[in-house]
C-alpha cells in the first residue's frame, strides 16, 4: 500500500492533478453546485466513534496512503497500532510497515524535514497529538474546508486554518471547491462552496473517508482511550459497591449515637 | 493505658515498651472526641489527606519515568501515556488529583468560613491551613510546568513575570527565579526539584502541624459551640463521640463517594472539558507561539480575574497578593460573638453570600477573555471580594446575632 520512496512526489502530483484538470476544462462540474443558504462549517462535527473498529482500520489505511507521505506519528509504533486495531501481522508487515523499518519502530515519515521545509515553508507537523491539541472536530473541519485560491503558493486555502501551508491533497477524492463569500459590513464571511471538479468520491463517501481518518487520529492521540473506559466501568462499579458497604457499616456504628 | 500495653507479651508489647505506638493511637483516635453533629462539610478534611496520599503515590511513580529537561519532558510525558504500563492511569490520577485537591481544599476552607472555625482558639490551626493552601498553589503551579506543553511554558512566563512588579529588584528577581533570561531548561529543572522534593516536604510538615493543632483544640462544629466540655455523670462528653470508630467509618464512607466520583473523572473525562488538562498543553512548549487565550487552571482563575481587572500590572500583582493573604487575617477581622453562620444575623449573611458569589463569579470570569463586559464584571466581583474582608470588623460587630444554644443540634 505504501510507497515510501516516491510517496511524496506521488501525493503531490495527485494533489495537483485536479488543478490541472480544472485548468484544462473550466466548465467541469459547474452545474453540480446549487447554493442553498449559508453553510455553517463551524458547526460540522466529526461524530467519530472509537468503538467502530472497522472505521479505525480504514482510518489507519487512509492515513498511511494520504497523510504519512508528509506527516509522522512519532509517538505511535506500527506494532501498537496493529495490536490495538486488530490488524493481522501479515497485513502489517506487507502493507503498512515500510521496507527498512521494523514493526516496533515509531511511525515516521519518509519525507526529509529539510526538503519539506523547502517545499512548504514549514515542516509538516507531527500528527500524534493533533486531535488532543486541536480537537477531532477541528481536524474534520480542516480536511473538508479546502477551497481554490489561485493567489496562494499551493493554489488553495482553508476556512479552518487560513493561509495553511498544506496543499489540498484530498481533492482527488473530495473534489475541488470554490468558496463563495459575502460581504458583511467590513468583513468577508463564508457563504457556501461551489463544486468545480467532482472528486472520485460522492460527498457522503468523502465524509466517511474524513471521519475514519479523524477517528484514527483520535485513537492515536490517546491509545489508552480504548481500554480506559472499559476498565473505568469496573472500577466505578467496584467503588459503588464498596461505598454501599461503607454506608451500611457507618449506619451500624452510628445506631448508638443519640 | 500505657502500662497495660507495656505488660503485653510478644512483639507488640516489645515495640510498645520502646515506642508508644498504641498509646499514641489511642489518644489520637479512641480518646480523641469530636462533636457528633458534623455534617456534609466535615468530610473534606479527611478527603484532603486522601488526595495528598493519591498525589504522593502517583507522583512517586510518575517521577520514575518522567525525564526532566526542555528537550525531554514533553516526550517523556507522552512515553508515560503510551508505553509505561498503566502510565496513562498514573498521569490522570495525578492531573485529576491536582484539581480534586483544590476542589476539596476550597470546600474545606468554605466550611471554615461558614462555621467560623478560624475564630479563637483555632487561629493557629487556620494559619497552618492557609500556609498549606499557599504551598499547594506553588506546588500545583510548578507541577503544571513540568509536562512542558505550550501552556506550561506561557503560564510559567506570565506568573514569574508578576514578580517583576517588586520595586527596584523586580527584574533581577525574575531572572533569579527563572535561572535564565527567559523561561527555559534551567527553570524547568528547578521547578522539578521544588515540585518533587522541597514543597512536598513543606506540605507534609504543615499538614502535621495542622493536625496537631486540630487535636489540641478539637474540631469546631456546625453550631460553632464548645459543648464538648459538658460531661455526663460517667464523665463522658455529652455531645462528643470518639473519633474512632465513629468518624473513621463515616470518613470511609465519604472517601468511597469521593473516590467513585474521582474515578469517574479519571476514566471517563480526564480532561474535564479542557478544565483539568488543556488542549494547548498537548502542543510542546514554543517560545514563538503564544496560546490564545492564555488561561491558568480553573483553581487560579479567581485571582487571575482580579489581576486582569486592575489596569496597572504592578498594582494588580499586589492586589492579588492581598486577595490571597486576606484569609490569614480572618481570625482578627471577625468581631462577631458567634462563630456559626447559623446564629449570625442578616448583615453577615448578606456579605457572606456576596463573597461566595464574587468568588464563583471571578472563577468564571477568569476563564473568559479579558474584554468588554467581562472586565467590568470582574471589577464588581473584585470590590465585593474585598468588601467581605475589609468591612468585616464593622459589619461583624453590628450584626444582629441570634442566641446560641447550649447543646449541639443533632438528629440521629
Amino acid at each position: 500500500m505504501r510507497k515510501p520512496a516516491s510517496s511524496t512526489t506521488w501525493i503531490l502530483l495527485l494533489g495537483l492533478a485536479p488543478w490541472a484538470a480544472m485548468a484544462a476544462d473550466s466548465t467541469t462540474g459547474q452545474a453540480a453546485a446549487a447554493p442553498h443558504g449559508r453553510v455553517d462549517w463551524e458547526s460540522w462535527h466529526a461524530h467519530n466513534s472509537l468503538k467502530d473498529l472497522a472505521s479505525l482500520q480504514r482510518g489507519a489505511r487512509n492515513f498511511m496512503n494520504y497523510c504519512n507521505g508528509c506527516h509522522a506519528l512519532k509517538y505511535e509504533r506500527y506494532q501498537r497500532m496493529a495490536n490495538d486495531l486488530h490488524i493481522p501481522a501479515a497485513a502489517l508487515e506487507k502493507d503498512l510497515v515500510p521496507p527498512g523499518s521494523h514493526p516496533l519502530d515509531y511511525i515516521t515519515t519518509a519525507m526529509p524535514a529539510a526538503d519539506a521545509f523547502n517545499w512548504f515553508g514549514k515542516v509538516p507537523p507531527d500528527l500524534s497529538l493533533i486531535t488532543r491539541s486541536k480537537g477531532s472536530d477541528y481536524v474534520y473541519r480542516f480536511l473538508k474546508a479546502f477551497y481554490v485560491e489561485p493567489s496562494t503558493v499551493t493554489g488553495s486555502n482553508n476556512l479552518a486554518y487560513p493561509s495553511t501551508a498544506m496543499p489540498a491533497v484530498l481533492s482527488e477524492l473530495g473534489g475541488v471547491n470554490e468558496a463563495v463569500f459575502r460581504q458583511v459590513k467590513d468583513a468577508k464571511e463564508f457563504d457556501h462552496f461551489v463544486n468545480l471538479v467532482r472528486g472520485s468520491m460522492t460527498d457522503a463517501q468523502f465524509d466517511d473517508f474524513v471521519r475514519d481518518t479523524v477517528n484514527f487520529l483520535d485513537y492515536v492521540g490517546e491509545p489508552a482511550q480504548l481500554e480506559r473506559q472499559t476498565m473505568g466501568i469496573w472500577v466505578v462499579l467496584f467503588l459503588v459497591l464498596l461505598t454501599w458497604l461503607a454506608w451500611l457499616l457507618k449506619k451500624e456504628y452510628w445506631k448508638d449515637v443519640h | 493505658m500505657a502500662n497495660e500495653v507495656a505488660q503485653k507479651p510478644g512483639l507488640w508489647g516489645w515495640i510498645n515498651r520502646r515506642l508508644p505506638v498504641e498509646t499514641f493511637m489511642s489518644s489520637q483516635l479512641l480518646e480523641y472526641y469530636a462533636q457528633k453533629n458534623f455534617n456534609f462539610w466535615y468530610f473534606f478534611g479527611s478527603l484532603a489527606l486522601l488526595v495528598l496520599v493519591i498525589q504522593l503515590l502517583s507522583g512517586i511513580f510518575l517521577a520514575m519515568f518522567y525525564k526532566v529537561g526542555a528537550a525531554s519532558s514533553f516526550d517523556s510525558v507522552e512515553f508515560i501515556m503510551r508505553e509505561v504500563n498503566y502510565g496513562w492511569l498514573l498521569r490522570y490520577l495525578h492531573s485529576t488529583g491536582a484539581s480534586a485537591f483544590f476542589l476539596v481544599i476550597y470546600l474545606h476552607m468554605y466550611r471554615g468560613l461558614m462555621y467560623g472555625s478560624y475564630k479563637a482558639p483555632r487561629e493557629l490551626l487556620w494559619l497552618f491551613g492557609m500556609m498549606i493552601y499557599l504551598s499547594l498553589m506553588a506546588e500545583a503551579f510548578m507541577g503544571y510546568v513540568l509536562p512542558w506543553g505550550n501552556m506550561s511554558f506561557w503560564a510559567a512566563t506570565v506568573i514569574i513575570n508578576l514578580f517583576g512588579a517588586v520595586p527596584v529588584v523586580g527584574p533581577t528577581l525574575v531572572e533569579w527565579i527563572r535561572g535564565d533570561y527567559g523561561v527555559a531548561d534551567a527553570t524547568l529543572n528547578r521547578f522539578f526539584s521544588l515540585h518533587v522534593a522541597a514543597l512536598p516536604m513543606v506540605l507534609l510538615v504543615l499538614v502535621g502541624l495542622h493536625v496537631v493543632a486540630l487535636h489540641e483544640t478539637g474540631s469546631n462544629n456546625p453550631d460553632g459551640i464548645e459543648s464538648k466540655q459538658k460531661k455526663s455523670a460517667q464523665g463522658l462528653p455529652l455531645d462528643g463521640i470518639p473519633f474512632h470508630p465513629y468518624y473513621t467509618v463515616k470518613d470511609i464512607f465519604g472517601a468511597g463517594v469521593f473516590l467513585t466520583l474521582f474515578a469517574a473523572v479519571v476514566f471517563f473525562v480526564p480532561t474535564f472539558a479542557d478544565l483539568f488538562l488543556e488542549k494547548a498543553n498537548f502542543e510542546p512548549a514554543d517560545p514563538l507561539s503564544t496560546p490564545d487565550p492564555i488561561s491558568p487552571s480553573w483553581y487560579f482563575t479567581p485571582y487571575y480575574a482580579i489581576l486582569r481587572s486592575v489596569p496597572n500590572k504592578g498594582l494588580g500583582a499586589v492586589i492579588v497578593l492581598v486577595a490571597v493573604l486576606a484569609f490569614f487575617f480572618l481570625p482578627w477581622l471577625d468581631r462577631s460573638p458567634v462563630r456559626s453562620i447559623r446564629y449570625r444575623g442578616w448583615i453577615f449573611r448578606t456579605f457572606f453570600a456576596l463573597f461566595t458569589l464574587s468568588f464563583l463569579g471571578l472563577m468564571y470570569l477568569g476563564l473568559q477573555p479579558a474584554e468588554g463586559i467581562y472586565v467590568t464584571l470582574s471589577r464588581v466581583g473584585c470590590v465585593l471580594y474585598f468588601a467581605f474582608f475589609i468591612l468585616m470588623p464593622f459589619y461583624s460587630r453590628i450584626d444582629p446575632v441570634k442566641p446560641v444554644p447550649d447543646r449541639v443540634t443533632f438528629h440521629a
